[in-house]
């Protein structure tokens, strides 16, 4: 019986914080659907925040200074995501090409620096 | 792409009008057939592939965190949406949850124009407004992008089916990537589970490169990677935020000074004709 309400709460954690803060975007959506559209100025400016928010969110995966990758030397990490992105542009901007490239190069440098 | 129907000349047109020849709803063998489709297009897509791996690095820093299997996967089913859930992880046992909430609510507003740019291309008449709920919470970055890629090759009545099936497919790669990578980082050693953990941030650079196909989009995410660890360096608090804010805005501030700069640049050319 405690462990189900010891569970309870990371599960209502991810409904009202997680869920609920994320999916309200998309019914504003929906419900402004005639009303918008993505070249309105303040859409522009809020995809802007949004966009440097996620670089933000990388920045902080990559530079991280807690957590697992810091693990990973910082410039392994760095050169990994250098690696990734060249490889990216080399293959016409291909996803796949470049992820796989970042990945293969973590984890080389992970390996060589273990061993 | 053999099982994607194009649409016939003039179906939409009618649909627009208003007139008698309404496309019938497909019967159900057949929208569920659509679906199918929809789920085969997901397969064949490059973000099938990148989304697992994605994934996997997210399940296994669930796994490093502290949360549970099912919670993972329940996160990807409801949240669907890699930054937001990336977020979730790293700070919703450190963070304070409103805070939380707000660094979450502020990474998803991407999705406010997705879904108005979306919804237009799957309404006719007969489309109720819960019909769209489905496709609503589907759209994210992946499916929105495959989805304004083929939804115009088929006819108007199949688009919703064909798109839940596509988001279901590529929310299927989403969770068995989750998966995986939360069993794998239960056995593997600490600095490969590590390393699992970088196509998170590799997808996060490639696709966002991959979209950004305008100025704002280029200069808002190369900012933001600037002004993030200056912001850290600080010590303020809400760091994304504040990234978001700063960087968002300068971009935006330049790309409106450079729309100034062309009317203006129109309007000189103009007066001299006159």
């Amino acid at each position: 019986m405690s462990a189900t309400l010891h569970d309870l709460g990371p599960v209502l954690a991810l409904l009202l914080f997680g869920f609920l803060p994320n999916e309200v975007w998309r019914l504003v959506g929906l419900m402004l659907v005639h009303g918008l559209d993505e070249r309105s100025q303040i859409i522009v400016w809020v995809r802007a925040v949004a966009t440097a928010m996620l670089a933000g969110v990388l920045a902080q995966l990559i530079l991280s200074t807690s957590g697992p990758l810091s693990s990973i030397p910082l410039s392994v990490r760095i050169g990994a995501a250098v690696l990734g992105f060249v490889a990216f542009l080399i293959a016409k901007r291909s996803v796949f090409a470049g992820v796989l490239t970042g990945e293969a190069a973590i984890l080389l440098g992970t390996y060589l620096l273990g061993a | 792409m053999a099982n994607v129907s194009p649409a016939l000349p003039g179906t939409s047109l009618a649909a627009d009008c208003g007139m008698s020849v309404v496309p019938e709803n497909p019967p159900p063998h057949v929208a569920f057939q659509v679906f199918l489709d929809g789920i085969g297009a997901a397969v064949r897509s490059v973000f099938f592939y990148v989304l697992i791996g994605n994934y996997v690095g997210m399940g296994a820093l669930a796994h490093e965190v502290g949360f549970s299997f099912w919670w993972m996967a329940l996160s990807t089913v409801l949240v669907w949406a890699a930054p937001a859930q990336v977020i979730l992880l790293s700070t919703l046992n450190t963070a304070s949850l409103w805070e939380v909430a707000l660094a979450v609510t502020l990474s998803s507003v991407r999705f406010l124009p997705m879904v108005a740019a979306l919804l237009p291309t799957m309404r006719r008449p007969g489309v109720r407004q819960r019909n769209l709920l489905l496709p609503m919470h589907l759209t994210a970055v992946s499916v929105w992008v495959e989805g304004m890629r083929l939804l115009p090759l088929m006819a108007v009545e199949r688009r919703i089916a064909f798109y839940n099936g596509l988001g279901t497919g590529l929310i299927s790669g989403a969770v068995i990537g989750g998966a995986i990578g939360f069993l794998l980082a239960a056995r593997l050693p600490p600095l490969l589970a590590a390393g699992l953990l970088f196509f998170t941030p590799m997808a996060i650079l490639m696709s966002s490169a991959r979209n950004a196909r305008t100025l704002i989009d280029g200069l808002a995410f190369a900012l933001g990677l600037v002004v993030a660890p200056i912001v850290a360096a600080q010590k303020i608090g809400l760091d994304l935020m504040w990234t978001g804010l700063i960087a968002g805005s300068i971009a935006y501030t330049v790309h409106r000074l450079r729309e100034a700069k062309k009317a203006n640049k129109k309007a000189r050319e103009r007066k001299p004709a006159t």
